[in-house]
């Protein structure tokens, strides 16, 4: 019987896209971490070995029809979690660099503050956490941009280390960004009031593959991620309440 | 003038004709040709009335009618693009909702399938 389809307090969410080199070692240190935890893999159609070397290792996979992109990949998760019942559920991305021995701090945060979101950052608290030139500059522009909406600084606001609880797994079933999600996804749970706590993480480099915001792509990347943080200010949520709930951004 | 009108109204023809024929072939949806099809309307209507054309050139303050009729066939085909572009849109919201509970019903078989 899989894990997941049992109701429990925290589950484990990995996205995951041709990540055969890492994700069973990801899957193997988060059950040395939290061995009664269940991780789920979203497996966003991969076309190598990935789902096969998920299932060996012990997760249970929730397989996508088609590629759907990360927001896609991460929401469909979100709603099983939320189906599920579950209370929390913290993002660990499936290319090995998120290290899952802070999965506990980020858990212990979100169970004591009552905070709706927690953030693994490498940038709290003066970690020594190094990024390149091009995307140490995003990440500044986008502080300094999400300072006055969120009404708070957030250091690192691109890491997808985070970890939500069961009112974000609503909100996020029904509104999640499709792509570069996470700096969005502050601004929609800023919408609903929600509160965010950040943790010092130190992230390792990628075990296997290339990061999807290759330098080519930063500017589009800082581009789109600014228009969707002011589309998300400006959405009008009205509109959304007459239709399905299923799926929209 | 005469022979950029007279171009126009064929173009409209053709472009009428041609999503009457995909609507006939099932290529495009009846209620998606109706964008086409109001638009191909319109050009055609301009395009056989040089009156209007002089008189909507003289509003915008163009010396040139045939540059009122190029910018008015722009506009009419600006929206219909963001028509389509809306139907798009809604299309792919609809498409990943269904690819992912697609993938959750599969999951949630699988898990009952492994229970018996």
């Amino acid at each position: 019987m899989r894990k997941a389809s049992q109701p429990k307090q925290l589950m484990i969410l990995v996205p995951a896209f041709n990540e055969e080199g890492a994700i069973a070692g990801v899957i193997r240190e988060v059950n040395q971490v939290m061995p009664q935890v269940p991780v789920l893999v979203v497996d966003d159609c991969s076309s190598d070995d990935t789902v096969h070397r998920a299932r060996a290792a012990g997760g249970d996979v929730l397989q996508l029809p088609h590629h759907l992109g990360l927001g896609g990949c991460v929401q469909a998760g979100y709603k099983l979690a939320h189906e599920l019942g579950y209370e929390f559920v913290i993002r660990v991305d499936g290319d090995g660099q998120h290290d899952p021995k802070y999965i506990p701090a980020l858990l212990d945060m979100l169970q004591k503050t009552g905070c709706q979101m927690v953030i693994g950052s490498r940038f709290y608290q003066n970690n020594g956490a190094h990024t390149s030139t091009v995307r140490a500059i995003g990440i500044w522009v986008f502080r300094m941009v999400l300072r006055p909406i969120l009404g708070k600084p957030v250091h690192d606001p691109t890491s997808g280390f985070v970890g939500v609880n069961k009112e974000t797994l609503l909100v996020f079933t029904r509104s999640f960004p499709l792509e570069y999600p996470e700096i969005e996804a502050l601004v929609v749970l800023q919408r609903k009031r929600f509160r965010f706590e950040e943790v010092p993480v130190q992230m390792r480099k990628r075990k296997t593959g290339r990061s999807t915001i290759t330098a080519v792509k930063s500017l589009y990347y800082i581009i789109h991620v600014l228009l969707g943080v002011f589309v998300n200010i400006l959405k009008f949520e009205g509109r959304r309440r007459k239709k399905s709930p299923e799926g929209k951004k | 003038m005469d022979r950029l009108l007279n171009v126009m109204t064929v173009l409209s023809l053709v472009l009428m004709v041609a999503v009457l024929f995909s609507v006939r072939r099932s290529h495009i949806r009846v209620e998606y040709s109706v964008s086409w099809l109001g638009a191909g309307l319109i050009l055609l209507g301009l395009s056989r009335s040089p009156g209007a054309l002089y008189w909507i050139a003289g509003k915008l303050g163009l010396a040139d009618p045939p540059l009122a009729l190029l910018i008015l066939v722009f506009c009419v085909f600006l929206v219909v693009i963001y028509r389509l572009s809306v139907v798009i849109s809604d299309l792919k919201d609809a498409n990943i909702a269904m690819a992912q509970r697609v993938a959750i019903l599969e999951f949630q078989l699988q898990s009952l399938n492994e229970k018996r």
